[in-house]
C-alpha cells in the first residue's frame, strides 16, 4: 500500500524528471544540436511530450481505482500542469520560431488546416483547466462545478491525438496507439459509471 | 531569374574527379580522426557554387544525406541515413517497357557510357514546406528517352522504384503500396531541366538519396523525384502515382511547386530553407517559371495540382 506521503515524497524527483527534457531541448536548440531542421524537431518533441503527459493524467485517474494505488491521484495536478507547460512551449515555438509572429498567416493556418485547428482548440480547452488548478479555485467554484470544468480533459486528449494523427503522412501506428489508449481509458470510465451501485438501486 | 548553368563533364573525367575526392576524403580521415567526414567538400565547392542563384546557398553534404524522405528505409527523416547501409546499388538494371519500339533491359553502366554527366545545382522543395539546394550530378532524362525509342503514341512516362524488403526495411511495412511509383507527362520528361541523377557533391549517389539512379524534377515537389529507379514505362494514359493513390485530395499528379495552391496540411506560401532560421517565400514552379511555365499554359493549376 502506497500512502499519500509516499507519492508526495516522489514529487520533487518527478518534477525534475519531467522538467528536464525541456531544458535539454532548449540547450540543444541553442547549441545547434537538434539536427538539420531544429525548429521542426523542437516542435515535434514538445508536442509529443505534451500529448504523453495528457495521457498520463488520464491514466492516473484510472490507476487510482486500484486500491494500493489510490493515493497516486495526488500526482495528477502536477503532471497536468506540466502538460500545459509543454503545450505552451509547443505553441509558442510554432508562433515565434516557426512563423515569426506573422499573425495574419497564423490565423489563416489555424482556420484552414484541420490538424492545426484540432491542436489549437485542444490548447484553448486546457487554459481553464490550468487556471482552475489551485485548491483555492476548487473551493471557490465548488467541487461539483470544478469537476465539470475538468471534464474538458476528454476533448483535450481526443483533439490532441487527432492533431497528431492528421499530421502524420503515412504509417499512423504511433498516433493510433495513443488514440487507442485514450479510448480504452474513456471506456473504462463509462463502464465504471454504468456499473456504479447507486445507479442500480 | 538566372537560368541555372551546367558544367558539362565527360563521364570519365567525372569518375576521375570522384576518385580524387574519395582519395582526399581518405587522407583527410587519416590525418584527423576527429574531423567530420564531410569536410573534404569545402575545398572544391567552387565547382558548384558558380552555378548558384544569388539568393541561394548550397546545403551541406551532411544536411543533404541525413534529412531525407525515403519511406523505403523508414518514415522518419533520419531513417534513410540510419537504415540504408545494407542496400546494394550495384549491379543495377533498368527495364524499359510499354509503348516503345523494343522493350529491353539496360545495364546501368551501359546507360552511363552513352550519356554526358553534368553538374546541376537545383533547389529541392518538399511538399512539407522545407527546401534545400543540392549539387547533383546526372544527365538529362531526354537522353535516356531517346535511347528507349518510345512510340509516338506514348504520352506519359511512369517510373518504378526497386522493391527489396530485405534491404529496405521500410518496405516490410505497408505504409504505402510498394513499389513506389511516379510519373511525368512526356513534355515534362523531355524538358532539359529534368534529369536522372547518379551523384551529389561528386560522390556516387548515397543510398539514402536514391542510389544508384533517381529522378530530379526541380519545379515539382520532392516526392515526384522518385528514387532507385528499376523500371520506366511509356504509356498513353496518365499513370497512377503513389502519393496520389494514397491521398488524392492532398497530392495530385502534377505536384508543381505553387505558393498559391494550398495543401490541407502545409501552407505552400512559404518554406524553411534547411540551415536558415526564418522562412522564405516559395517561388512559383520553385523559381523555374521561365523554363517550365509554358508547359502548363492551358492547365488550371488549382484543379490539376
Amino acid at each position: 500500500m502506497f500512502s499519500t506521503r509516499n507519492f508526495n515524497r516522489s514529487k520533487p524527483v518527478l518534477f525534475i524528471l519531467i522538467l528536464f527534457p525541456s531544458l535539454l531541448w532548449a540547450y540543444q536548440f541553442v547549441t545547434g544540436n537538434l539536427g538539420v531542421n531544429p525548429i521542426e524537431k523542437l516542435m515535434d518533441e514538445l508536442g509529443l511530450m505534451a500529448l504523453r503527459l495528457i495521457i498520463i493524467t488520464l491514466m492516473i485517474t484510472t490507476l487510482s481505482n486500484i486500491k494500493p494505488l489510490k493515493s497516486i491521484v495526488v500526482l495528477r495536478r502536477m503532471i497536468g500542469l506540466f502538460a500545459f507547460f509543454y503545450v505552451c512551449l509547443h505553441f509558442s515555438t510554432y508562433i515565434v520560431l516557426d512563423h515569426f509572429l506573422d499573425m495574419k498567416f497564423i490565423i489563416q493556418d489555424i482556420i484552414k488546416r484541420p490538424f492545426i485547428t484540432f491542436g489549437f482548440i485542444s490548447f484553448l480547452f486546457l487554459i481553464p483547466l490550468a487556471s482552475t488548478s489551485t485548491n483555492n479555485m476548487i473551493k471557490r467554484l465548488g467541487f461539483k462545478l470544478w469537476k465539470k470544468i475538468h471534464y474538458l480533459i476528454y476533448p483535450v486528449a481526443i483533439l490532441a491525438s487527432m492533431h497528431f494523427y492528421v499530421l502524420v503522412r503515412a504509417d499512423k501506428t504511433e498516433p493510433v496507439i495513443y488514440m487507442g489508449i485514450i479510448i480504452l481509458l474513456l471506456l473504462h470510465r463509462i463502464f465504471k459509471r454504468l456499473t456504479r451501485p447507486q445507479l442500480a438501486q | 531569374m538566372k537560368i541555372l548553368g551546367s558544367e558539362i563533364t565527360p563521364y570519365k573525367t567525372y569518375l576521375n574527379r570522384r576518385k580524387f575526392i574519395k582519395g582526399s576524403l581518405a587522407s583527410a580521415m587519416l590525418a584527423t580522426v576527429t574531423s567530420s567526414a564531410f569536410a573534404n567538400h569545402d575545398s572544391d565547392l567552387s565547382i558548384y557554387t558558380k552555378n548558384l542563384n544569388e539568393n541561394d546557398k548550397l546545403n551541406s553534404y551532411e544536411e543533404i544525406t541525413t534529412y531525407n524522405n525515403f519511406y523505403e528505409f523508414g518514415t522518419h527523416k533520419k531513417h534513410p541515413h540510419l537504415n540504408s547501409g545494407n542496400f546494394k546499388p550495384r549491379p543495377w538494371t533498368i527495364k524499359i517497357d510499354g509503348l516503345v519500339k523494343k522493350p529491353q533491359t539496360f545495364d546501368l553502366e551501359k546507360i552511363l557510357s552513352n550519356v554526358t554527366i553534368e553538374d546541376r545545382v537545383y533547389r529541392l522543395r518538399c511538399v512539407e514546406a522545407w527546401s534545400m539546394v543540392i549539387p547533383w550530378q546526372g544527365f538529362q532524362l531526354s537522353e535516356l528517352i531517346k535511347m528507349a525509342e518510345p512510340l509516338s503514341s506514348a504520352k506519359y512516362v511512369q517510373f518504378v522504384t526497386v522493391f527489396r524488403p530485405e534491404e529496405m526495411p521500410g518496405q516490410q511495412k505497408r505504409t504505402i503500396i510498394w513499389p513506389y511509383r511516379e510519373g511525368l507527362r512526356m513534355d515534362e520528361a523531355m524538358n532539359p531541366l529534368t534529369i536522372l541523377a547518379t551523384g551529389l557533391y561528386g560522390h556516387e549517389m548515397p543510398n539514402q538519396n536514391g542510389a544508384p539512379i533517381r529522378l530530379v524534377v526541380p519545379w515539382k515537389y520532392g516526392f515526384k523525384s522518385i528514387k532507385s529507379i528499376v523500371e520506366i514505362r511509356f504509356l498513353d494514359t496518365q499513370p497512377e502515382t503513389s502519393w496520389e493513390t494514397l491521398a488524392p485530395w492532398e497530392y495530385g499528379f502534377y505536384a508543381n511547386v505553387n505558393p498559391k495552391v494550398n495543401h490541407p496540411r502545409w501552407s505552400q506560401g512559404t518554406e524553411r530553407r534547411i540551415g536558415e532560421f526564418k522562412r522564405r517565400e516559395t517561388l512559383m514552379f520553385n523559381g523555374y517559371e521561365k523554363e517550365v511555365a509554358h508547359l502548363y499554359k492551358d492547365l488550371d493549376l488549382t484543379k490539376f495540382y
